[in-house]
């Protein structure tokens, strides 16, 4: 069987277009579906820092939770507006991200690892501390997100399930569309290039810490906005959004889906979310096979669902 | 206030010795085998687990004595079975090992003891104040530092002094020429692992003393040692001692100033360490 990739991005755009239709039938919800896509965002943002620069970022949960955050006390305190709520979103988990990157994009490996494990952890303490903007360990609630106004139409994705997935969908393509374009830029180019060899890279001329530094921005961007619908979606935000364990799904969701491919996280997050839904409906004990899943992932399946078929395909 | 400064600082003392404990464990292994052992504070709280378990039948002492050895046994035991598959891949893998295992042991200890907290019951002569006008000075506490110290002090002997530790210490360096010169690097790292995991184990037992038992106990314990790691340097031992305790008093006096920067100032001072000297104190130039 050849890999046929135009069929793959066909066959992916189909399902997630007719997903609200046959989630139903398939025993499942809608907002299942919702979490699916915004999870994938992050995790395909989180790889294009991981399996497209080959550098390995443990803590891209601050920036998540940073754009959760950003739109929810936008929202609640200034401006009742979903899409300025957004962008204040966006923009503070951004610029969060790009003050941080000087500090640690002249690490690597693993050492870059625990820079950004403990960097993430410090905006879960002033969430969880500052309990006077933030609700502390409560979180921020009492607000919603708002119906879009287009002046000709109005997309009420407040009360509509399937709308607001629609939203999330939309907001989805052109983030991976961009994603994509980017990867096949001049500028992903050279990020493969400093993935695969740094050294040689670096006697190209190319400035590597400036290039890792972009593509840290970059993919924290992303999943900033990944981020801001996630806490659209619940009309509330929590610390545990920008906790340690969060950035841990976001890897293990581009592990297990397969790092080195364009859709493997989407696949990682809809079989992580489907498993973490089923599992914790079913025992009090769900950490411990979440915990046990991420083993058996790492020991078993370390080239994820798409790199084992591409591998039976090629051979 | 200075009795309130005194108080701070040797509470930040303590508690940096905690932190140093913590990440002198995780230090050890992250040098020899490259793997950021995030299931440490998972450890941490075994340990505290099994010496309450073991109170009733040995008593404080023996509890203090063994519960850190078993610690180290089930640490040289998962080495075994899970992480020695992972050496020489990404350390991603490892990460995300420990990562699922801080998990289940968390569960683990939930589902086995209880999500409530649990008394611990230290000697009541050890948990009486020394003295009327420094009324922080308990007994325990003071027994703790000692004890800390000892425990340390040991360390740097063994890996200063004894065919294991030197071995260690090589291995840190260039595990390949240690391995060319025919010493069984498996065993090394099994052994490495399981005296980090005994750090983790004892830090465990001596913590539930003072703040209680229960299954989260390890994640507070856990982000401020890699910040000692980080601040004191990769790759250096003394480096990551002085990181420990450094953070620990740092927060310490910070809390008689600004009590709710008290975290927050060990993240400054991570970032401060990262502008001005990316390898951290005492580290080493370009390792990492």
């Amino acid at each position: 069987m050849k890999f046929d990739k135009r069929a793959g991005d066909v066959l992916v755009w189909a399902l997630l277009l007719s997903a609200p239709f046959w989630l139903p039938l398939a025993g499942s919800y809608v907002e299942l579906g919702t979490r699916v896509v915004i999870y994938a965002l992050a995790a395909m943002a989180l790889n294009f820092l991981l399996g497209y620069t080959g550098v390995l970022s443990f803590g891209h949960a601050a920036y998540f939770g940073l754009g959760a955050y950003g739109t929810a006390l936008t929202i609640k305190y200034l401006v009742p507006s979903t899409p300025v709520g957004m962008l204040a979103g966006i923009v503070l988990g951004t610029v969060a991200a790009a003050i941080i990157g000087p500090m640690i994009v002249r690490l690597r490996g693993v050492y870059f690892a625990m820079c950004t494990i403990a960097f993430g952890q410090v905006f879960y303490f002033i969430a969880f501390q500052w309990f006077s903007l933030t609700g502390g360990d409560d979180g921020v609630s009492a607000w919603h997100r708002e119906p879009l106004h287009f002046g000709f139409a109005t997309l009420d994705i407040l009360n509509s399930n399937k709308a607001f997935y629609y939203f999330v969908l939309a907001i989805f393509a052109v983030s991976a569309a961009a994603m994509a374009f980017l990867l096949r830029s001049p500028f992903g180019r050279t990020l493969l290039a400093i993935r695969e060899n740094e050294r040689r890279a670096r006697f190209l001329g190319i400035p590597v810490d400036q290039h890792i530094w972009m593509s840290w921005v970059v993919s924290c961007f992303f999943v900033s906005i990944a981020g801001t619908l996630f806490s659209l979606m619940n009309d509330f935000v929590d610390p545990r959004a920008l906790r340690w364990d969060q950035s841990g799904n976001f890897v293990i969701m581009a592990v297990l889906g397969g790092m080195r491919s364009f859709w493997g996280p989407l696949i990682g997050a809809a079989i992580f979310l489907v498993l973490q839904d089923y599992i914790s409906s079913e025992t009090q004990n769900w950490m411990s096979f979440i915990g046990l899943f991420f083993v058996l992932v790492v020991l078993f399946f370390p080239r994820g669902v798409l790199g084992i078929i591409r591998r039976k395909a090629t051979s | 206030m200075t009795q309130l400064l005194l108080f701070n600082v040797f509470n930040g003392l303590i508690i940096g010795a905690f932190y140093a404990l913590m990440a002198l464990g995780l230090s050890l292994i992250l040098n020899l085998s490259g793997v950021i052992n995030f299931a440490h504070g998972g450890f941490l709280a075994i340990g505290g687990y099994l010496a309450y378990t073991l109170i009733p039948y040995v008593g404080f002492w023996g509890a203090l004595v063994a519960s850190p050895f078993l610690v180290a046994f089930i640490g040289i035991l998962v080495e075994r079975v899970l992480i020695r598959r992972l050496y020489g891949r990404d350390p991603l893998y490892s990460l995300l090992l420990t990562f699922g295992l801080a998990f289940m042991i968390e569960d683990g200890t939930r589902f086995i003891w209880g999500a409530q907290s649990l008394p611990y019951q230290i000697p009541s002569w050890l948990s009486r104040p020394l003295s009327l006008q420094f009324f922080f000075l308990t007994g325990y506490r003071v027994f703790m530092v000692i004890l800390v110290t000892a425990v340390v002090a040991a360390l740097f002997v063994i890996l200063n002094h004894t065919r294991l530790g030197i071995r260690i210490r090589a291995g840190t360096l260039d595990l390949e020429t240690v391995s060319a010169l025919g010493v069984n690097t498996g065993v090394l790292r099994n052994l490495n692992f399981g005296l980090g995991i005994y750090l983790a184990g004892l830090a465990g037992v001596l913590a539930v003393g003072m703040l209680g038992l229960q299954p989260t106990i390890g994640d507070n314990l856990i982000m401020p040692s890699f910040i000692a790691i980080i601040v004191g340097g990769l790759g250096s031992l003394p480096g990551t001692l002085a990181g420990g305790i450094l953070i620990g008093v740092v927060s310490g006096i910070t809390t008689v100033f600004l009590p709710a920067a008290s975290e927050a100032v060990m993240y400054v001072m991570m970032a401060a360490v990262l502008i001005v000297r990316p390898r951290g104190l005492f580290g080493e130039e370009g390792r990492f």
